[in-house]
């Protein structure tokens, strides 16, 4: 049997962390379809098509699904499960949203948020805001699987040539309907995928007070993150949230401005390569994952830091 | 208009939780254990919702062991008006907690199902969605903002890009985020009141629902510790460090 696969995308683009499902999602079973479910999204078929670890490209194209609408998508998904042993999509607010609708309605007890691919039937996944491991072993005769994509590298995307078959759409859901999406367009990196990330905290002291954050954030080409009660605060929107309830992200330096470090906060930052923490606190429990620590005044450190890094001759990009 | 909310005893998320040495789980026992953060926030959306006039009834239910009991207890300290407590030992996964649920839906004939969006002990994200699925209704997941007209809602959702807005029928599931309301404290007075609410015990068992898990437990481990790291005395030694030692600017 083969791995279904549902890709995220905006009908023009495949949202990057369908890439990081591809790569496990082959893991479990090499022969891996995508499911492309859109409106007027030939471009993505043909993108989905080009990536090596794709075997084949199933493309529903009807206007009923030109915005994401869980209950649609179901549908049409049920509509082709049969035939897969796996179906498998990103555990982000798409795949977190939508599995769990496909899983009930095929009798399914989904395995959430796995970190890795023991073999096709078992996997480890973080449980307790990461401060446990599970491995678990799914005696489903068909899974739902959705991964945590910071956990696998992206899948290359050019050099395949799958085949894309044209496949039918599903009936439309009567009782929900998409009003709209406010998107905040950045041309900062994606924070689930930036190099680096510099996130603030309470220490802010305000929404004013994140330009100390962003002054830095242009320097380094990074991210900007935030912790719950900055965005609780209103310091900064949610999308920018970072932990057990936010985003988790895994970059090659993540620098926390002002975050004492809950452990909700620690469940999306703690898996980084390169941990700094600038808190004034010095027993602030984000000290404790940190591998640079700065105990000082944020107001004073963050101008110091900007000025230390302009007199540096090159930053890695 | 009728609200059932379902509730989730879990570990307190200040416990710093600790995994038992023979891999078998975590500890619980003498382990602070409370609601679970987010279905106070379905709570308290439920209690907002009744005292704008536009619900008449609050149900609380949870499903588990005995003790979960509390937190339908809590949840009618802060004003839902009765509970219902599904008994049922031992581990319980979301979709057979969606099955119990549906039929518990079936019986009381909600307008409304709320409840938080994830439970933060196993993390899975799943039961609204799946109940939803299970009666067919649409779902509205991650909300930050609810609006309650006669026969529809208007959620703001958290996604990954920012917010959307859905507008859903009734009936529909809500899975609430934490940025939805303030959760209110119970007062004292209310508290004693909630002791003479009713709570409905039932045993899943005699719901006809199969609550044998599909997914087995293998082992549950600490996860890698990270190295200790170090502290720096100035903002010039951190950056000389994350140029010449860590190489990551």
């Amino acid at each position: 049997m083969s791995v279904l696969l549902i890709a995220e995308h905006n009908n023009k683009e495949v949202k990057p962390f369908t890439l990081n499902a591809i790569t496990a999602a082959s893991q479990i079973d090499k022969d891996l379809h995508v499911l492309l479910i859109g409106s007027k999204a030939d471009d993505v078929a043909k993108s989905l098509s080009e990536v090596p670890l794709v075997k084949k490209v199933l493309h529903i194209d009807h206007e009923i699904y030109e915005n994401y609408i869980a209950e649609n998508y179901t549908a049409a998904i049920l509509k082709h499960a049969d035939k897969y042993s796996h179906i498998i999509c990103s555990a982000n607010t798409f795949g977190k949203n939508l599995m769990p609708r496909v899983a009930a309605l095929l009798d399914i007890s989904q395995v959430s948020d796995i970190i890795k691919v023991i073999s096709p039937d078992t996997f480890l996944r973080p449980i307790y805001a990461g401060n446990a491991f599970a491995t678990v072993k799914s005696n489903d005769e068909k899974k739902c699987v959705t991964i945590r994509p910071t956990s696998f590298e992206a899948a290359e995307t050019t050099g395949g040539s799958a085949e894309i078959e044209k496949i039918d759409a599903a009936d439309q859901s009567e009782n929900t309907k998409f009003i709209n999406r406010e998107e905040i367009k950045s041309d900062r990196p994606e924070l689930g995928t930036a190099r680096i990330v510099i996130s603030g905290g309470r220490g802010l002291q305000s929404g004013e007070n994140f330009k100390l954050i962003t002054d830095v954030a242009d320097k380094l080409n990074a991210a900007i993150g935030a912790s719950r009660a900055a965005v609780d605060a209103g310091y900064i929107t949610n999308e920018h949230q970072v932990g057990q309830t936010g985003k988790v992200v895994v970059p090659d330096l993540y620098i926390a401005v002002g975050i004492s470090g809950a452990i909700q906060h620690l469940a999306g930052m703690k898996e980084s390569k390169v941990i700094v923490a600038i808190n004034k606190d010095g027993e602030a429990p984000i000290f404790s994952v940190a591998d640079y620590g700065l105990e000082a005044d944020l107001f004073e450190a963050l101008p110091q830091f900007l000025e230390e890094l302009n007199k540096l001759n090159t930053i890695q990009k | 208009m009728k609200i059932l909310v379902a509730v989730k005893r879990v570990i307190d998320y200040n416990v710093q939780i600790r995994v038992k040495e023979d891999g078998s789980g975590v500890v619980t026992d003498n382990v602070k254990m409370s609601t679970n953060p987010p279905d106070d926030n379905a709570i308290e959306e439920a209690v907002k919702i009744k005292e704008s006039g536009k619900a008449t009834e609050i149900i609380a239910v949870t499903v588990g062991e005995e003790k979960a009991q509390e937190t339908v207890r809590k949840a009618l300290a802060v004003g839902a008006d009765r509970g219902i407590h599904v008994k049922v030992d031992g581990i319980i996964e979301p979709l057979a907690v969606s099955k119990i649920l549906k039929k518990i839906v079936e019986k009381e004939n909600p307008d409304l199902v709320f409840m938080g969006k994830q439970a933060i002990d196993d993390d899975c994200n799943q039961t609204g969605q799946m109940l939803a699925a299970h009666l067919n209704w649409p779902q509205a997941t991650f909300a930050s903002k609810i609006e309650v007209s006669d026969k529809s809602l208007q959620v703001t959702r958290e996604v990954d890009e920012g917010l959307e807005t859905i507008e859903v029928n009734t009936p529909a599931i809500v899975t609430c985020d934490l940025r939805l309301n303030e959760p209110r404290y119970a007062s004292l007075p209310n508290i004693m009141k909630a002791k003479k609410k009713p709570i409905e015990q039932i045993n899943a068992s005699d719901l006809g629902v199969d609550t044998k898990p599909r997914i087995e437990h293998i082992k549950i481990e600490e996860p890698p510790k990270r190295k200790a790291g170090i502290k720096v005395a100035s903002v010039e030694e951190l950056v000389q460090k994350l140029k010449n030692e860590a190489k990551v600017i």
